[in-house]
Order: C-alpha cells, then sequence, then structure tokens
C-alpha cells in the first residue's frame, strides 16, 4: 500500500503488517433477507479504510458486527487475535479494544459530559474516578470542548455532540475505532468540525473503519475505499484509483450519482 | 412606528381590541370565565340555602359523636357498636388506607414484573405476560372483586373443615389457616419492653389502653431499629462509592448490607419477646391471631392484579420509549447488560414510569371504594354509607368523604411528583 510521494500524512500513518480484524467468509441473514455474502476482510493495524455504497448494502450492518452489536451466522470474524464468538468474556474483550461511533451519537441524555465520558471507564475499567475525569477531559480537550464538561447532550449543537462521542470512545482506549455514518446526521457547517477530529486520530495511527458518504474525506485520509452492494464488498482500492477508474460497473454508477452534484 | 411590545396608546385604545388584541385577549376571556364560576356557584349556594331539608337541619357535624350503632366486620383498632361515628369513620378510613397501601405495593410488583417480562426474548413468557395484561385490564374491576371473593367464599374450607384427628384441612405450616371466612394470620406481640404483655395471657379485643400503647411505642422501637438499618445501609453505600472513586474498585457491599439489615431487626425483636399469637380452632370458629377477611382479599387481590397490567404497560413504555440506540452505545462502551439497565435504561425509563404511575396510585386507592360491593368496611361503607344514611346527615358525610379521598390523593401525588422531580432529567 505505497503512498504517494505528494501525500500529506505524517510518519505515523504508516501500516504495519499486523493483523487487527480479520474476517473470513461472513455470512449474516435478517430472517430469509441476506444481508451480507461471504464478506473476506483483513484489516491491518493503522489502516483507515472508508466503506460506501448505496443504503441497504450492508455497510452498517458489516460494522455493527465487528463489535458484536449485531450476530453474524456463518463464518469468522477475530479482532486482535481474539474470535468473536458468543462467548461472553471474547465479546467483553474485543468491545474494551474496539470503539464505535453512531449517526445520532447515542449521548446518554441523564448525564453530564463528564459523565458519560467516565461511565464505562469506571464502571467497565475500574478505574478511579479522578483518573477517569482525567483521561476524559485529556480527551475532551482534544476534540476541543473541554468547557462544555458540566454541561448535558442536550445543551449541545450536533457537532459538539458528536465529538463528544468521540471522546467516550476515545476514553476507552481503544485500538480500533469504528464510525457509522459520523456525519449524516449533521448540518453541512458541523461536518467540518467532526471531520477534523476524525482526520486528527486518524493521523495519529488509530486503526480506523469508516461507513460514510463524504469523498473528501476518503481522499484525504483512507488508504483504502471499500465499495459495497447488495450485501457484498464488490471492489476495494486505494482512493486515488478506486475515485480514478472504478472497475465495475455498480461503483461506476454510484460514484457518479454521489459525486454528480 | 409601533412594535408590538410598545406601551397600549391611551387613545389608541378600543373596547374590540380586549378580544382582538393578543396582548388582552387572554385576560378578557378569563375574567369571563371567572365571572360565570362565581354566578354558577353562587346559584349552587343560594339553591342549597333554599333547600328545606337543609333550612330545617343546617350544616351540623355533631352526629359524629353520637353511637354509631353497628358492626364493623374488620377492626384494625378496637371498636363496638357503642363507639362514636367518629370512631367509626376512623375505622373506615383506616381499612381503606390498609387496602391502597396493600394493593399499591403488590400491583407495583405484578407491574414492574410483568411489565419486563413482557419484554423478554422467550416467546413463551411474553406472550404469557400478553395474556395477563389483556385479560386483566379489559373486563372491570368490579367484577374481578367479585369473582375473587366467590372463588375465595367457595373453594376455601369452612373453618369446621379444620377439626378432628384426621381435618380435612390442615393450616399452611401449621400457623396460617386459610378459610372461606378470610385468612387468620398469626398475630405477633412483645412479652418485653415498654408495659409488657405476660406472655401467659394474649392481649385480645378487649386490651386496656395501657396496653395499646405499650404496644404501639414497642413497634415504634421496631420502626426505629428498621430507619437505623437503612441509614447504615445508605452509609456503606456512600463508602462504597468513595471507595470506588478512590481506587476503581467497588468493594462488595452485599454480605455487610444483608447484615445491617437483618440482624439489628432480628435482636430488637428477641430483646422485645416477639411471641405469635397463632389463630386456634375453638369451637365452630378460628380464636385469636389476625383475620383479614376474605372481603379485604379479594378487593387488595383484585386490585393489585388489575391495575397491574396497567401498570405493566406504563413500565414497558417507559422501557421501549428509550431508543435502542441508547442500549447500543452503552453495549459497545463495554457495558454488560445488567449495568445497561441500571446505569443508562431505568434512570431514562422512570421518569417516563412515574407520572403515569402517580395516576394508578390514585386510581387505586378511589377504586377501593368498591370495597362496598363485597362488604368490606372502608370509609364509603362506614361514613358514606351506614352512618349517612343512619343519621341522614347527607351533605356533612359526603364532604367529608370528598375531603379525605382528595386531601389523601394529593398527599400520594405530592410525594411521588417530589420523587419524579428528583429523577427528572436536566436539559437546556
Amino acid at each position: 500500500m505505497a503512498m504517494t510521494d505528494t501525500d500529506t500524512a505524517t510518519p505515523q500513518m504508516e501500516i504495519s503488517d499486523e493483523v487487527a480484524i480479520e474476517i473470513r467468509n461472513m455470512n449474516k441473514w435478517y430472517g430469509t433477507f441476506h444481508v451480507l455474502r461471504d464478506i473476506d476482510l483483513t484489516v491491518h493495524r493503522g489502516e483507515r479504510i472508508v466503506i460506501c455504497g448505496p443504503s441497504g448494502s450492508g455497510k452498517s450492518t458489516l460494522i455493527r458486527c465487528i463489535n458484536a452489536l449485531e450476530e453474524h451466522q456463518r463464518g469468522s470474524i477475530v479482532v486482535d487475535g481474539t474470535p468473536l464468538s458468543s462467548d461472553l468474556k471474547n465479546i467483553d474483550k474485543i468491545r474494551s479494544e474496539v470503539g464505535m461511533c453512531f449517526q445520532h451519537f447515542n449521548l446518554f441524555p441523564h448525564l453530564t459530559i463528564l459523565e458519560n465520558c467516565t461511565l464505562a471507564p469506571i464502571w467497565v475499567r475500574k478505574i478511579p474516578k479522578r483518573e477517569a475525569e482525567k483521561t476524559a477531559m485529556y480527551f475532551l480537550e482534544k476534540v476541543k470542548i473541554p468547557d462544555q464538561a458540566n454541561k448535558y447532550p442536550g445543551q449541545l449543537s450536533g457537532g459538539q455532540q458528536q465529538r463528544v462521542a468521540i471522546a467516550r470512545s476515545l476514553c476507552m482506549r481503544p485500538r480500533i475505532m469504528l464510525f457509522d455514518e459520523p456525519t449524516s446526521a449533521l448540518d453541512p457547517e458541523m461536518i467540518k468540525e467532526v471531520l477534523d477530529t476524525m482526520i486528527q486520530l486518524a493521523e495519529e495511527g488509530m486503526t480506523m473503519l469508516c461507513v460514510t458518504h463524504e469523498m473528501g474525506f476518503a481522499r484525504q485520509v483512507a488508504n483504502r475505499v471499500i465499495f459495497m452492494d447488495d450485501g457484498q464488498i464488490v471492489e476495494q482500492n486505494e482512493p486515488e484509483a478506486f475515485f480514478k477508474s472504478p472497475r465495475n460497473e455498480r461503483t461506476r454508477l454510484f460514484l457518479s450519482q454521489i459525486l454528480g452534484h | 412606528m409601533t412594535t408590538l411590545s410598545d406601551p397600549p396608546h391611551a387613545d389608541g385604545f378600543r373596547l374590540s381590541l380586549l378580544v382582538r388584541d393578543k396582548r388582552y385577549r387572554s385576560y378578557t376571556f378569563q375574567a369571563i370565565a371567572l365571572i360565570a364560576l362565581f354566578v354558577f356557584f353562587g346559584w349552587l349556594a343560594s339553591n342549597a340555602i333554599r333547600n328545606p331539608v337543609l333550612q330545617q337541619a343546617g350544616i351540623d357535624f355533631g352526629f359524629l359523636a353520637d353511637p354509631a350503632g353497628y358492626d364493623i366486620n374488620q377492626q384494625p383498632i378496637p371498636y363496638t357498636s357503642q363507639s362514636s361515628h367518629l370512631r367509626a369513620s376512623f375505622i373506615g378510613a383506616i381499612n381503606t388506607l390498609i387496602v391502597a397501601f396493600l394493593a399499591c405495593v403488590t400491583a407495583t410488583v405484578f407491574g414492574v414484573f410483568a411489565g419486563v417480562l413482557r419484554l423478554s426474548n422467550n416467546w413463551i413468557v411474553g406472550k404469557l405476560m400478553a395474556l395477563y395484561v389483556e385479560m386483566f385490564r379489559n373486563i372491570p374491576v368490579l367484577i374481578w372483586i367479585l369473582i375473587i371473593f366467590t372463588i375465595s367464599a367457595n373453594v376455601l374450607p369452612q373453618p369446621s373443615a379444620f377439626r378432628g384427628d384426621d381435618p380435612e384441612a390442615s393450616p399452611i405450616l401449621g400457623v396460617a389457616a386459610l378459610t372461606n371466612r378470610g385468612f387468620y394470620l398469626p398475630r405477633p406481640y412483645f412479652t418485653n419492653g415498654i408495659g409488657a404483655v405476660p406472655d401467659d395471657v394474649p392481649a385480645d379485643g378487649g386490651a386496656p389502653v395501657a396496653q395499646e400503647v405499650a404496644s404501639i411505642a414497642n413497634w415504634l422501637i421496631v420502626l426505629a431499629v428498621f430507619a437505623a438499618s437503612f441509614l447504615a445501609v445508605r452509609g456503606v453505600n456512600a463508602w462504597a462509592t468513595k471507595r470506588q472513586n478512590a481506587t476503581g474498585r467497588r468493594p462488595s457491599t452485599f454480605w455487610t448490607n444483608l447484615g445491617l439489615w437483618f440482624v439489628p431487626i432480628i435482636l430488637t425483636l428477641l430483646i422485645l419477646g416477639l411471641r405469635w399469637e397463632v389463630p386456634e380452632l375453638r369451637g365452630f370458629n378460628f380464636q385469636g391471631g389476625i383475620l383479614a377477611r376474605n372481603s379485604l382479599i379479594a378487593l387488595w387481590f383484585a386490585l393489585s392484579i388489575y391495575t397491574g397490567a396497567f401498570i405493566a404497560e406504563n413500565v414497558r413504555a417507559g422501557i421501549l420509549a428509550i431508543s435502542r440506540g441508547q442500549t447500543e452505545a452503552a453495549a459497545a462502551l463495554g457495558l454488560r447488560p445488567g449495568r445497561v439497565m441500571s446505569l443508562v435504561v431505568l434512570p431514562q425509563a422512570l421518569r417516563i414510569i412515574i407520572p403515569p404511575l402517580i395516576s394508578q396510585y390514585l386510581n387505586i386507592t378511589k377504586n377501593t371504594s368498591l370495597a362496598i360491593a363485597v362488604g368490606y368496611m372502608d370509609l364509603t361503607g362506614t361514613l358514606g354509607g351506614i352512618t349517612l344514611n343512619q343519621t341522614g346527615r347527607a351533605l356533612e358525610c359526603v364532604l367529608l368523604l370528598m375531603a379525605f379521598y382528595l386531601v389523601f390523593s394529593l398527599v400520594i401525588s405530592a410525594v411521588m411528583n417530589a420523587y419524579n422531580a428528583s429523577v427528572a432529567l436536566k436539559e437546556r
């Protein structure tokens, strides 16, 4: 996966040979509806992958399978060497390694921003409250909203809420981050602040899987773009090549629709 | 230029503005409504004053001191037919409170249980709970009261069935007899403590006042110990939270709390010399112990299952109202399902559950007045029933009745609203 010389990436953005996520021949059905078909995907540590595709193509389901929010019926998923099975211990281990951000942020409205960020570290990681708060403030500063720490989610704008959600995930010190359409519910001027946060995260070498239609973001930080349709991975390539010369007809159609205007 | 916020100009004021201008409009209509209300009540009052019956008798609460002259079958405190109407009403009020309290507690238990289980992934459990809810909330509660009363009066054995060397029925664990007249339960009393009652003379209905007071004092001691246990447990929990905040590990408090709940209260009961007066079959009936008449049992049970079905739906609605996203976000952070429920879902669901729960408690309180259908002497049966009929003081009795239910309901409402405010969501 060689980067071009013009790439602005920092040295940290290099990809190691270590495998972070390994998905083999994974299938999933909702009832009789075959939502994911024979998915094979290997993610190396430090990789930043953007998944795109028409709605209903199974891209959200794919990343939700990785931290067991959805159950897959056939095939295997191995995250950081831990196989995803029905064993609760493995699920706990994987969830503590994998952070996730949702389209609708899903902050806990009854807790302050700070409490949102410390809840899981305190109850799952068993970190002393003061220490958890220190960590939370560190990440809130990183997403540039430390001054909102004592407010409630309802008092924040959408962009701020999504940045809190990112900080909340980071407080668990994940090695992999999943993003499920993190900017789809945001006003245009708020999309940038969230993307900036994600770019910053990518530059620090976080392994990222991101379902998004932000093609600018894909061009800037992704080292691989995956196109999904009808529950299958149709095409994957480096962003440059992916956007310039898509090989598959369906990819071409999709790109012309979202880049056409 | 005039703007909306400009004060009205004296010269620009016209009468039509009272209706057309939104600054005056609401005041105009409120004033009209208020006047209409006064006129209506004035008419009611003048009507009442001109009523010949009232003119003759006037409004007089003196009748409350007269001997009641009727018997009450469920007596939480001593009462004879020579006692006053006031005491009869008081007993009625206590009976209302007893059944309302019991039914609120059990209805909540049934409701929470059924509401949570109806969301179960287990098909059979879910459907069973749906059946329970739909069956009990769609048949009038009066019919449930009558059905349960009839069943308990016909299916349960007569006291005489407990007699003989080879009785047809035997008391549960040898102490509690369920008969068609009601449940005979052991009655606790104290042999030590303040104003002790000797062990060999069980206090019965004719206990002197001193003994009554002593017994109350002993129960107050028990209550105080219970309260102390509660405070101690809270202290331990606060300490555990502090430890957790400092070290990250929450010390296990289960056994400590269990001990704090039970050890002091058991010690107190032992010191006070708790004894149980077991109901015994003498002649044709059981003597001693507490008799919970089957009218009370039927009313209590019917109100509980009936209202429990409504509460189940409130609980289910509250839990369902919390979006899946909340559960998913919490799960993605690594929280286990139990913690997700207690830390994320329930704190949010409670705000939705509590306001309709208040309404259900108020419904129970007022539905207790259906007691008259099975002859349970609640306030409606005593003050609003026999006393009213015997004295003919309808206006006074009904006023008192309304005042009681109103005050009691408002108290429940106030307490629950205060609790609701304490769990309310802070937003914006």
